[in-house]
């Protein structure tokens, strides 16, 4: 098993089943992302249950586990890949043959790693770490973060609202390319599947990209929380 | 018929060992229907009536089916023309006065022997490795003695269809030689006489091809469009499949 994993084959299958475990992560996080139009209460509920849930706090360690198998893999993947043609091509056209985004995962996930990082300083240290986030008590006596209060006031500011904007598209623009390579990888495909594969693909990049993005756009143009 | 002028910027070097460099040549009343090859053919009798050294370059049947020509025109494999090699590719996909740049495919797997030429033994030692079916075939059978649907028949047929010209490892970004081991692989894979050993060859293969230091797929698809074969990306799914399954079976 070792030599599998070792193996080309083997090191894409872990980029593809990693990359695939966290999509799902995606789905549950733009669900909850989502409860931020329907106001305050229902989005704090929300964030309080994800961030107080024992299920879901154990299995936060999988998820960090998750997104470093898949970055650190990225890098041995292209390095071995960069030594496979160590002399340079002088003239390369290859806009025909295949997709920029194809072609430029490496980048787009170094933006969306940039983009991780920031994040996280924004919510996670505020939440989990540093606990500097704003309080509120709830109705039934409560009390919990105000993470509708830390969101929203961060998105109506054009500056996080554009950033935030802008890791959506990235996401979408990898996973356009990601998502059907996944399939292909563990060899679910076939002449057939492959463009059924990769309309879904684009389907699924389309809607979080479009999901990601519609909650910082909100934010910044109804400007629903008065500071 | 026409005639054209073009500059040929064509990569020069000696030896495995040496560094190498571009040379720039001037060729005038080019016909625009000589193929790429008949050009150069043109080009080295101009250098050695020079007293210059031809540009090396492999070629053979000259008629697109034995997969030894192997020039990177202009940064395409086998240059602009799709589903041909560098010898079905004629002039007339050129314009006057236009610089054409030539290389020799560029990977680690393929060492420049001189100029334009590359070893692609690796290619063999791959397919020494597994692409074949290991039993003692006796005397000619029957036509049609062991039936296979026709899908299947047509699939393999296809793969086998490539030529091992190692255009798919010139183009791809990543010098993966992934679509010709699929190639190799599913067309014995398909048949009932090269099922049996199916999950065999693929591991062996593939283990040879990493250790010979070709990159891994990254499904640009990349390949398939330069394929001269136009072999699918389809056959690298099904070798992921097969690889994985003959892993998971022992």
């Amino acid at each position: 098993m070792s030599g599998f994993l070792s193996s080309s084959i083997g090191k894409k299958l872990i980029m593809s089943i990693s990359g695939l475990f966290l999509i799902l992560f995606l789905v549950v996080h733009l669900t909850v992302n989502l409860l931020l139009l329907l106001g305050s209460e229902a989005y704090n509920t929300a964030a309080h249950f994800m961030g107080t849930n024992p299920l879901i706090t154990s299995i936060q360690p999988i998820l960090a586990l998750g997104f470093l198998v898949h970055i650190v893999y990225a890098f041995i993947l292209t390095a071995v890949n960069a030594k496979a043609r160590p002399v340079k091509y002088e003239q390369v056209s290859q806009s025909h043959s295949s997709s920029l985004v194809s072609r430029q995962m490496l980048p787009l996930g170094l933006a969306l790693l940039l983009f991780l990082v920031l994040h996280m300083i924004h919510f996670f240290v505020k939440l989990k770490v540093t606990g500097e986030a704003p309080m509120i008590v709830m109705e039934d006596g409560v009390e919990m973060h105000n993470t509708y209060l830390l969101v929203g006031s961060l998105f109506q500011m054009p500056l996080y609202a554009i950033m935030y904007i802008f890791a959506a598209i990235f996401l979408a623009m990898h996973l356009s390319h990601g998502f059907w390579s996944a399939f292909q990888t563990i060899g679910w495909s076939n002449e057939v599947w492959r463009g059924r594969l990769t309309w879904v693909g684009y389907a699924v990049a389309g809607l979080f990209g479009f999901g990601y993005a519609i909650v910082p756009l909100y934010f910044l143009i109804f400007q629903p929380i008065t500071l | 018929m026409a005639n054209i002028n073009v500059k040929l910027k064509i990569w020069r070097q000696k030896n495995e060992k040496d560094a190498g460099k571009f040379d720039v040549y001037d060729l005038k009343g080019v016909s625009t229907d000589s193929s790429f090859l008949e050009m150069m053919d043109v080009l080295n009798e101009q250098i050695i009536q020079g007293g210059g050294e031809p540009v090396a370059f492999d070629h053979d049947c000259r008629e697109g089916i034995c997969g030894a020509c192997s020039m990177f025109i202009n940064g395409r494999a086998h240059g602009p023309d799709t589903a041909v090699t560098t010898c079905q590719l004629h002039m007339r996909s050129f314009s006057d006065g236009e610089t054409i740049t030539v290389e020799p495919w560029r990977s680690s797997g393929f060492p420049v022997i001189k100029d334009l030429m590359v070893d692609r033994a690796a290619f063999d030692q791959i397919l020494q490795e597994g692409g074949f079916v290991s039993i003692n075939t006796g005397g000619v059978p029957d036509a049609n003695a062991i039936p296979i649907p026709k899908d299947d028949a047509d699939a393999s047929f296809d793969a086998a269809t490539c030529i091992g010209c190692g255009a798919c490892v010139a183009t791809c970004k990543n010098g993966s030689a992934m679509l010709f081991v699929s190639a190799k692989v599913s067309q014995l894979a398909l048949l009932p006489q090269g099922r049996v050993e199916a999950s065999r060859r693929a591991k062996a293969m593939v283990a040879k091809m990493d250790e010979l230091g070709f990159g891994s797929c990254t499904n640009t698809g990349a390949c398939e469009v330069e394929c001269p074969k136009e072999i699918s990306i389809a056959n690298i799914a099904r070798l992921n499949r097969e690889f994985l399954g003959a892993n998971i079976k022992s």
